[in-house]
């Protein structure tokens, strides 16, 4: 108790603590702790079926807590769910809109909602289509918009509402690359502005680019948490990955040998992946050449995300035995 | 455990929203036009006997509620029919089709709880209707002014208001059921079949299906029948078999409102006509008086039905 105390006066705007959630008997989330702290972007990561929206669903009060606790800006949302709704922006999985209204009358009906008076009403509605360039269409029917749009016309219910916590559940599932990048760089802006972002996503890469720290899920446990540098280092076990594309008799033994090296994978007959504690690559050319091979390509990989997770569902089978795979 | 907060915080917000999408609809409007030319055609035809029939008759206005034609029911026996469908049509897919636009996780999480918005909803739901009903009790109104051209008394116009009253309620039975429906079936093709179905075994199946029911139940008895009598018991079984559809409550009570001659609903002893003078009209008090236990019935038939709607709504998920 005393633990949850603490961490909640160093300024964690979302706690959980052993946060479980039954359905008939299968533990959907299984108790879970996580700290978010105010201002940062925090990604749930997993794949389908992870618990993560039945997680952000307990946050606001939208589906009953079997066991455990979460608090959200001081409050508990089974208690006092208008408090935290009041606070709280959620973007649901693939967001909807009433079809035959406009934008605009789409926004205004939620902000009634929200109790936002008539004054303010229209201005806060202006500037939230505005932001999300969305100004020109505000009097088209919803209808009419593609995925994209829709998406951002959710951001901007979340802006209208000028929420401390942005929940956004798959925010970019569906999406083009283009309507990606704009949608990350609006995610971004909210960030600058000090609201606190909470981003699920089985799309890795994405949220390797705007998240600060990143907790993973897996079978309704977090198997995973902290910022993805730090999660490289535990899971890869080290700084640098290689790729060396080359071919040559026993390339793998040779590159193995290099001091530094801990692991050398082999990808394909000419394909090689090893992972180091420095920069091997000047050795591995060395090497290459040594052994007449020819080498047609060497990179150096930031530790990625997609390397992370594919390494850590590869080690920790699940539990339960099923063929599932990550994302 | 206690929620913070009032539950009809947005009900206002919710229910305007929910009014003018019914207003606007094309549904709604589908609707309201077979009811209209429907009661029309009814209302032409009682008209048109009336005139040729001009008895010395001091509730002229309530018999065009209740006169019929050859072909044609009358206003009344249309409206029965005809509300059930109307309400079916405005409910069905209230709460489904918020799951299937995936727009009720997204209502859910402003600052509301779910009473308000299935609460607005159906609050909307009967507002549509009774200003649809108005309407069309100002049209038999106005109609009987024009063609009949005798001015309602006051108690014509209180019986015709209670008409309206109990015809929204009825309204509300079908409302409430089709709303629940909608809460339990995620398909609104399904809700709306379901309750077609319902409405039809209840308004064609069930009045025949009743006395079969009650002879089972009570035999006839060979000494009534060779008198050419019903058996009480199963005339009573059948009444009370047939109370159980709401077309039949509504029937009832409509017969005490509209005909003012009406001394009761149910069978009758001799003893209890002593002294009443046949024909005789009831003053309007005492008519409401037999047509109350029925009016009861449809109101707590709205409400049982609504919070059984509620208790389901509450315990669904709200993910898709």
């Amino acid at each position: 108790m005393s633990d949850t105390e603490a961490s909640t006066a160093n300024d964690a705007v979302i706690t959980a603590r052993d946060l479980t959630k039954h359905y008939g008997g299968i533990s959907v989330v299984d108790a879970v702790n996580f700290d978010i702290l105010k201002g940062e972007v925090f990604g749930l990561l997993g794949p389908n079926g992870a618990g993560k929206t039945t997680t952000i669903l307990m946050m606001l009060g939208l589906t009953d807590i079997s066991s455990g606790k979460i608090s959200v800006l001081g409050h508990d949302p089974a208690r006092a769910p208008l408090q935290v709704k009041r606070r709280v922006g959620y973007l649901p999985d693939s967001v909807g809109f009433y079809e035959h209204l406009t934008a605009a009358e789409n926004l205004s009906y939620t902000a009634k909602l929200m109790g936002i008076p008539f004054a303010e009403r229209a201005r806060r509605i202006v500037a939230a289509l505005a932001r999300v360039r969305l100004l020109d269409v505000a009097d088209k029917r919803v209808a009419t918009f593609s995925r994209g749009m829709r998406q951002r016309l959710g951001l901007a219910e979340i802006i209208v509402k000028q929420a401390e916590i942005a929940v956004l559940d798959e925010p970019t599932s569906g999406l083009d690359p283009q309507a990606t990048h704009e949608f990350l760089g609006l995610i971004r802006e909210l960030k600058a502005e000090g609201v606190t972002v909470l981003l699920s996503s089985h799309l890795l890469d994405q949220v390797q680019r705007v998240c600060s720290r990143v907790a993973l899920f897996q079978a309704g446990r977090i198997v995973l948490m902290g910022p993805v540098a730090d999660l490289a280092r535990q899971v890869l076990g080290a700084g640098f990955v290689v790729e060396v594309e080359a071919d040559g008799p026993g390339l793998a033994r040779r590159l193995a040998t290099i001091p530094g090296v801990t692991d050398v994978e082999t990808l394909a007959a000419d394909r090689f992946r090893m992972t180091a504690d420095r920069d091997v690559r000047p050795d591995a050319a060395r090497s290459v050449v040594a052994a007449n091979g020819s080498l047609r390509r060497l990179s150096v990989d930031e530790p990625s995300l997609e390397a992370i997770y594919a390494r850590y569902f590869q080690t920790h089978k699940e539990p339960s035995g099923g063929a599932r795979h990550a994302a | 455990m206690r929620r913070e907060g009032s539950p009809f915080q947005g009900l206002g917000t919710v229910a305007v929203k929910e009014l003018s999408d019914n207003l606007s609809s094309a549904r709604v409007f589908v609707l309201e036009l077979l009811i209209v030319l429907t009661a029309l055609a009814a209302l032409y035809g009682a008209i048109d006997n009336l005139r040729q029939n001009t008895a010395q008759d001091p509730f002229l206005l309530l018999r065009l509620f209740t006169v019929d034609r050859a072909p044609l029911p009358s206003f009344v026996a249309i409206l029965g029919f005809l509300i059930p469908l109307m309400a079916i049509g405005l409910g069905f897919d209230s709460v489904n089709s918020e799951h299937n636009r995936r727009t009720l996780s997204r209502i859910l999480a402003q600052p509301i709880y779910r009473d308000a918005l299935l609460m607005g909803k159906f609050v909307a739901g009967l507002a549509t209707l009774a200003i649809s009903l108005a309407a069309l009790w100002l049209m038999v109104i106005g109609l009987g002014l024009i063609f009949l051209g005798v001015p309602p008394g006051s108690e014509e116009i209180a019986r015709s208001i209670a008409f309206l009253v109990i015809a929204i309620f009825y309204a509300g039975v079908w409302l409430s059921l089709a709303m629940l429906l909608s809460i339990v079936f995620r398909s609104p093709a399904t809700a709306a079949l379901v309750a077609l179905g319902v409405w039809l075994f209840l308004t064609v199946l069930w009045p025949m299906l009743a006395p079969a029911l009650a002879q089972v139940i009570a035999p006839l008895d060979p000494r009534y029948a060779a008198l050419g009598l019903q058996t009480p018991e199963t005339a009573v079984w059948a009444q009370t078999l047939g109370r159980l559809s709401p077309n039949n409550l509504f029937g009832e009570a409509m017969l005490a409102v509209l005909s003012p001659t009406t001394r009761s609903l149910g069978p009758v002893f001799l003893e209890q006509l002593r002294g009443a003078v046949m024909g005789a009209p009831l003053p309007f008090g005492e008519s409401l008086m037999i047509a109350w236990p029925q009016t009861v019935a449809l109101i707590a038939g709205t409400i049982v039905l609504f919070v059984a709607g509620y208790i389901v709504f509450q315990r669904q998920e709200v993910r898709a």
